[in-house]
């Protein structure tokens, strides 16, 4: 007993001194760099910090739904992807919006709360055909219909928008200013603009509202919430509506800042954005956006600080990183382990 | 007020209700004991529209309530404290109990059920603002039988209130179902302390294997000697 307990405690010696040791260099890394090059480092914080608000919309879709009926929605991505194109679609074909204008502005805001509503519906419907049979199946089952409806929907994309990534103009306006020689594009502010009012609302919905209270009662026991009087379905399909309309939101503001469609983009950020959520733990709200800038923040720094991996190692970088957290802290920087108490 | 006739509900192909039909009248406590997998939670499941019946009616209030979702049963004025307790651990007391509220309104009707149920529950009003996971068995069955009542059930659906309770706990939960029931609850109370409810209910029925196999008044089962043998451990 007493052998065994020793063996343990020197276990955790052990990782909690490599866990620290890595932290310390992170830090020591961050800090040449900030000393060698402090217009640099502030340069990336911020590219880096705009992707990880982009990243955290799509984030808190996966981490929404997998809080409520524990399914990692592989469409997600997907739906973002949908969302792009439906941005491009309705700015420069429908309404032929170009150039940066008082017009652009008001097509650019009318198209948010439409891609908005586009994805957000799409989202439902999934969850509605394709999903909602499966709740009591085994976990695999809606999974791999998941993994499923994610191809559909890359079909769709390549009908919609071809085989090959398409360039569009935006109608933001494309200039940039400085302080104090960082760099800081007006797309960005944008960004922040768009995204941060959006995460607040998210949180007020969930933290204040009678649908968010019936949203946390679902996710934390839904017979109990049904004796309570909560309609699940309807709070299951809310959730897929939330989760939807953020996609729909980020996909707009990723085609327009960076002007690019691309049937397959909801592949790559959609794993970005798992990622995310799973670093802060997933279900954890909170978390995802911290896990979402956590990793903008670190790629930003890699691909622009002075001496860094660079950006052919960006993926690896983040990948590495999330295991190792993985590997200490196996619930993610949020989560907590539940106790179940009978 | 709850009348069941010829109710069947199956697990796949398992019989779990056999065809049992019984009945609960306005002001009333009534329960149903039996051991263990005897089918009593599964009833109440039925009941409370969890579980959808093979065949079989549910009659409440003159209104056929069998396979109705669970929410609108609700909305129907029946409230289930659930077997297991089922509170939300990750809310706190407070917040466990609007939840209980949920489909109601009425602000000032509202405030009124909460006073009450803190009453009859003093301990809740200590543990108002604590996760409820974090609060010990016995505190987390009054929240789930406040929970409950803060619903204004017109019929009240308990499962077993009584399991893993220090016995001067269990003493005490007796003690409040027969006052929520002096109050005007019409009470439906499952339980495996065959004894415990026997003392608090007027009328009782011995559910064995899914089938009802014997019902009378609570005293006279009390003193009969089969059910003595079975299930007062005499």
């Amino acid at each position: 007993m007493a052998n065994s307990s020793t063996r343990f405690s020197a276990r955790l010696l052990i990782e909690r001194s490599v866990a620290t040791l890595i932290i310390g260099l992170v830090f020591f890394w961050l800090a040449i760099n900030l000393v060698k090059s402090p217009s640099q480092f502030f340069q990336s914080s911020i590219i880096g910090i705009s992707n990880g608000v982009l990243y955290a919309l799509i984030a808190l879709g996966y981490t929404l739904v997998y809080g409520i009926i524990e399914l990692i929605n592989f469409a997600h991505g997907d739906l973002f992807m949908l969302g792009g194109l439906f941005a491009a679609t309705f700015i420069t074909v429908w309404f032929k919006q170009e150039t940066p204008s008082n017009t652009g502005y008001a097509v650019f805001f009318l198209c948010l709360i439409a891609a908005m509503g586009f994805c957000a519906t799409i989202n439902v419907g999934i969850e509605r055909f394709a999903y909602r049979r499966l709740r009591k199946a085994p976990k695999l089952a809606p999974l791999i219909t998941a993994v499923g409806v994610s191809f559909i929907i890359q079909f769709i994309g390549i009908r919609w928008n071809g085989s090959g990534p398409k360039t569009w103009n935006s109608v933001l306006p494309s200039g940039e200013f400085t302080i104090s020689s960082v760099h800081i594009p007006y797309t960005t502010v944008i960004s922040f603009l768009v995204t941060i009012p959006l995460l607040i609302f998210m949180t007020f919905i969930v933290a204040k509202t009678r649908r968010g209270k019936a949203m946390r009662a679902t996710a934390q026991d839904a017979d109990a919430a049904r004796l309570m009087g909560i309609n699940v379905n309807k709070t299951i399909s809310f959730t897929f509506a939330l989760g939807g309309a953020l996609a729909g939101a980020a996909g707009l503001l990723f085609q327009q800042t960076r002007g690019l469609t691309n049937y397959n983009l909801g592949y790559q950020l959609g794993l970005i954005a798992f990622t995310s959520a799973v670093l802060g733990g997933i279900g954890n709200l909170s978390g995802a956006v911290l896990g979402a800038i956590l990793i903008g923040l670190i790629q930003g720094l890699n691909d622009g600080l002075p001496i860094g991996l660079g950006q052919q190692w960006s993926q690896t970088v983040v990948f590495t990183i999330l295991i190792l957290l993985m590997v200490f802290k196996p619930t993610g920087l949020l989560g907590k382990p539940m106790v179940e108490k009978v | 007020m709850l009348k069941i006739e010829n109710l069947e509900v199956t697990y796949g192909n398992i019989k779990a209700i056999k065809g049992i039909s019984l009945e609960v009248n306005q002001g009333e406590i009534v329960t149903l004991i039996g051991s263990n997998g005897a089918g009593k939670s599964t009833t109440l499941r039925t009941i409370s529209g969890i579980l959808k019946p093979k065949s079989g009616s549910i009659t409440f209030n003159g209104e056929r309530i069998e396979g109705v979702e669970g929410h609108e049963i609700v909305a129907k004025g029946i409230c289930q404290s659930p077997e297991g307790r089922r509170i939300f651990p990750k809310m706190t007391v407070d917040e466990n109990l609007d939840l209980g509220a949920f489909l109601r309104n009425d602000k000032a009707e509202i405030k009124r059920d909460r006073q009450r149920v803190l009453e009859l529950f003093p301990k809740l009003q200590e543990r108002i603002d604590q996760k409820a996971g974090t609060m010990s068995g016995g505190e987390q069955q009054m929240l789930a039988v406040g929970r409950a009542l803060m619903g204004s059930p017109k019929l009240l659906l308990l499962d077993e209130p009584s399991m893993g309770l220090a016995p001067v706990l269990v003493e005490m939960i007796f003690e409040t179902i027969k006052k929520i029931n002096d109050q005007g609850t019409t009470i439906l109370l499952v339980e495996q302390n065959a004894l415990a409810a026997l003392n608090v209910a007027d009328r009782a029925y011995v559910l064995e294997s899914g089938s009802i196999k014997m019902s009378g008044k609570a005293r006279d089962l009390i003193s009969n000697d089969e059910v003595t043998k079975a299930y007062l451990g005499g």
